[in-house]
């Protein structure tokens, strides 16, 4: 029981009244990121970076992952009261969330996506309290071969997991890849790629890559379509908050299915959205009143809301215990913690004892704080979205720039986040995912440290990728992953696949 | 698509398959960039192992390869070509009167610092595309900007950039 010993010294580490006001200014701020159009978690969290720099570790990591939770709680609102997913996770509480809307019953739907949302994450927090650990200390006997073969498979998962044509996700990767590795070499000390540009000498910051591609590309898609917005009016009060608590014992079932799906998910990359759509259809599929699913079931909101925060919250467990981000939003956090100081890694969790447990502590306490929050101001923060989008949009543009400004004090960042935030709207557009670029900007460098490494262990030879069971095994999953939209090919050949309904409103995470 | 979105009134605009394949010769361009700097570099083996452009190399090799995927995608798709209208006159410009003034507004910064020129951008944004009225928006922006002042200069003590002329400088800050 080591670990309920830490998680207890971790409450200690959290409960002093400046860490827990930092929770519930992180959680207001969160929520009103993932309300308004154009900020999401990523870049919400990345703008707000710089704040931190003055801050503690632990006060810093508990700010942030409370943003963290506001942003995920944050979608839900607009999805249900004005059908406008914050997400591509909450694309699937749309569809029987906005129908309770229309209905009436906003209240109700709100009341059971945020209770749900909370039962998600923390069953997620259950288990990494458990599991980080234990993986933590399994990844200290890895060497150079097997950190790469694990990044190898964060990646290839992407290609074997995503949705559209695995070429843009590739494509999407290696830019990322490509501009993680201008500037200085770590190994050598040559300058890379910067075609004697000097002011390329600092390379290419993932945060402002994250607040341009999210940030300004959200702005222009908004803009195109022309935003009007047409929500429903939002009550909330106690009576309908137990009115629905009453109700949910009763989809015990669905509820731990859901978190169930969400945490497996959740551990791989890019999973959150899958998650809620496998968990959405799953309930569909099982649900007694499944042929009324899509019509305002409450059963509909519950499934993927469930299954998304699960996700959202796992995705921590391998940044915690590897260094490796399964979600933009934890590279985020990953980012940070190298700006701090911090190693990310398996060593995180015995040289940063406090840091760790009191971020996981927090996890506990931000979420119960996120839902108490939340279902005492969804109002005001519906009431957000009807202040008109022309002061929306420039002080929205105004933030990005502020916060892509402060990352390094350059100015020449600022031009590069407006460049991002074209290329964003065009990979949008044109069904890139965004969030490989991302992933590979963050780990370009780890992910070609130790891919050297392995090959000075070897003298260039690459069969030390499959030199012991561990790090073969590793490695042939992600080469089976890689190959899987040719292996689904030839398997679909000889068995009709089962149509998947849903595959036209999935998004490209 | 449907047979009844095919015939909808015409709007015009470059087809979706073209953007496409122009975004796809823009990766295989941006791939043999990064093949030519990296053997530049040294993509190949050196007396201390890999050289600095050996990992980039291939980068760049999968990214020119995945480019002319794509592009091959665009024009030779099971599901026939994307002719769908990428972006219509109405929709460019809408996406446009957002992108220019956000580039005059970087611009400006360099000039008048962040405080002043996000001032006026957000008041002229509402102005202009707005149509709020000049006393309301003059009010919002400087809300905003007074906000954003005391948040990083006082409370956090993140300065922000004053630009070349500091017209600000009379705060102290």
């Amino acid at each position: 029981m080591d670990e309920l010993n830490s998680l207890f010294q971790g409450f200690a580490v959290v409960l002093t009244p400046m860490n827990l006001l930092l929770m519930v200014v992180g959680i207001v701020l969160g929520v009103l990121i993932g309300v308004l159009p154009g900020l999401g978690g990523a870049n919400g969290v990345a703008i707000l970076l710089p704040l931190t720099f003055t801050m503690t570790p632990t006060s810093a990591i508990i700010m942030l992952s409370c943003i963290y939770w506001g942003a995920l709680f944050g979608g839900a609102i607009t999805s249900i009261l004005f059908n406008i997913p914050g997400e591509p996770w909450s694309v699937a509480t749309t569809f029987d969330g906005y129908p309770m809307a229309q209905q009436g019953r906003a209240g109700e739907a709100l009341t059971a996506a945020f209770t749900s949302s909370f039962i998600g994450a923390f069953v997620a927090v259950v288990m990494i309290t458990f599991m980080a650990p234990l993986v933590a200390k399994f990844a200290l006997q890895f060497g150079p071969p097997e950190f790469f073969a694990v990044y190898l498979l964060t990646f290839c998962s992407f290609v074997g997991m995503g949705k559209g044509s695995p070429f843009k996700i590739l494509a999407s990767m290696t830019i990322g890849f490509a501009l993680a590795s201008v500037g200085m070499d770590t190994v050598t000390g040559q300058l890379r790629l910067t075609f004697g540009w000097l002011e390329l000498m600092r390379g290419f910051d993932f945060l402002i890559a994250v607040i341009g591609l999210f940030g300004i590309g959200e702005i222009l898609l908004s803009m195109e379509e022309g935003l009007a917005f047409s929500g429903k009016q939002a009550k909330i009060d106690s009576k309908i908050v137990l009115a629905t608590w009453k109700k949910l014992p009763k989809y015990w079932m669905t509820s731990i299915r859901s978190s169930l799906v969400g945490i497996w998910m959740g551990i791989t990359p890019g999973g959150a959205t899958p998650a809620s759509f496998m968990s959405y259809g799953l309930a569909k599929k099982m649900s007694k009143t499944g042929n009324k699913f899509g019509t305002g079931e409450i059963e509909g909101v519950i499934a993927p809301e469930t299954a998304a925060h699960a996700a959202g919250t796992s995705a921590l467990l391998p940044m915690l215990a590897l260094g490796i981000p399964g979600s933009p939003t934890a590279a985020v956090l990953l980012g940070g913690l190298l700006i701090w100081g911090l190693q990310p890694g398996p060593l995180l969790f015995t040289e940063q004892k406090d840091f760790v447990w009191g971020l996981i502590a927090s996890m506990y306490l931000g979420n119960l704080v996120g839902l108490v929050v939340v279902l005492t101001t969804v109002p005001l923060f519906a009431s957000i979205l009807r202040i008109p989008f022309s002061i929306i949009a420039p002080v929205i543009i105004v933030i990005c720039a502020i916060g892509a400004y402060t990352v390094h004090n350059a100015m020449l960042d600022i031009w590069f986040m407006l460049l991002f935030g074209i290329v964003g709207y065009l990979f949008k557009k044109l069904d890139y995912p965004i969030a490989p670029l991302v992933l590979a900007l963050v780990l370009g460098d780890k992910a070609e440290d130790a891919f050297r490494q392995s090959m000075l262990i070897s003298q260039g030879d690459v069969s030390v990728m499959f030199s012991n069971y561990l790090v073969g095994s590793i490695t042939a999953l992600a080469l089976v992953l890689l190959f899987w939209p040719l292996i689904s090919k030839v398997l679909n050949k000889i068995r009709p696949p089962k149509k998947d309904e849903f595959e036209a409103e999935r998004p490209v995470d | 698509m449907s047979l009844s979105e095919t015939k909808a009134p015409e709007v015009k605009g470059p087809a979706t398959y073209l953007v496409e394949a122009a975004v796809a010769i823009c990766v295989i361009i941006l791939g043999c960039v990064v093949i030519y700097g990296s053997r530049e570099l040294g993509a190949g083996w050196t007396s201390e192992g890999p050289g600095s452009g050996y990992f980039p190399f291939y980068i760049g090799l999968i990214m020119a390869i995945s480019g002319a995927g794509i592009l091959f995608q665009a024009f030779f798709s099971r599901k026939g070509k994307n002719t769908a209208v990428f972006v219509d006159g109405e929709q460019i410009k809408r996406v446009l009167s957002v992108l220019i003034p956000a580039g005059i507004y970087v611009f400006a910064v360099e000039f008048i610092g962040l405080y002043v020129a996000s001032f006026l951008y957000i008041t002229l944004f509402m102005v202009i595309l707005g149509k709020f009225s000049w006393v309301k928006s003059f009010i919002a922006a400087f809300c905003v900007n007074a906000l954003f002042f005391m948040m990083f200069e006082v409370w956090f003590k993140v300065p922000l950039y004053k630009g070349e002329l500091d017209l600000l400088s009379f705060l102290g800050y």
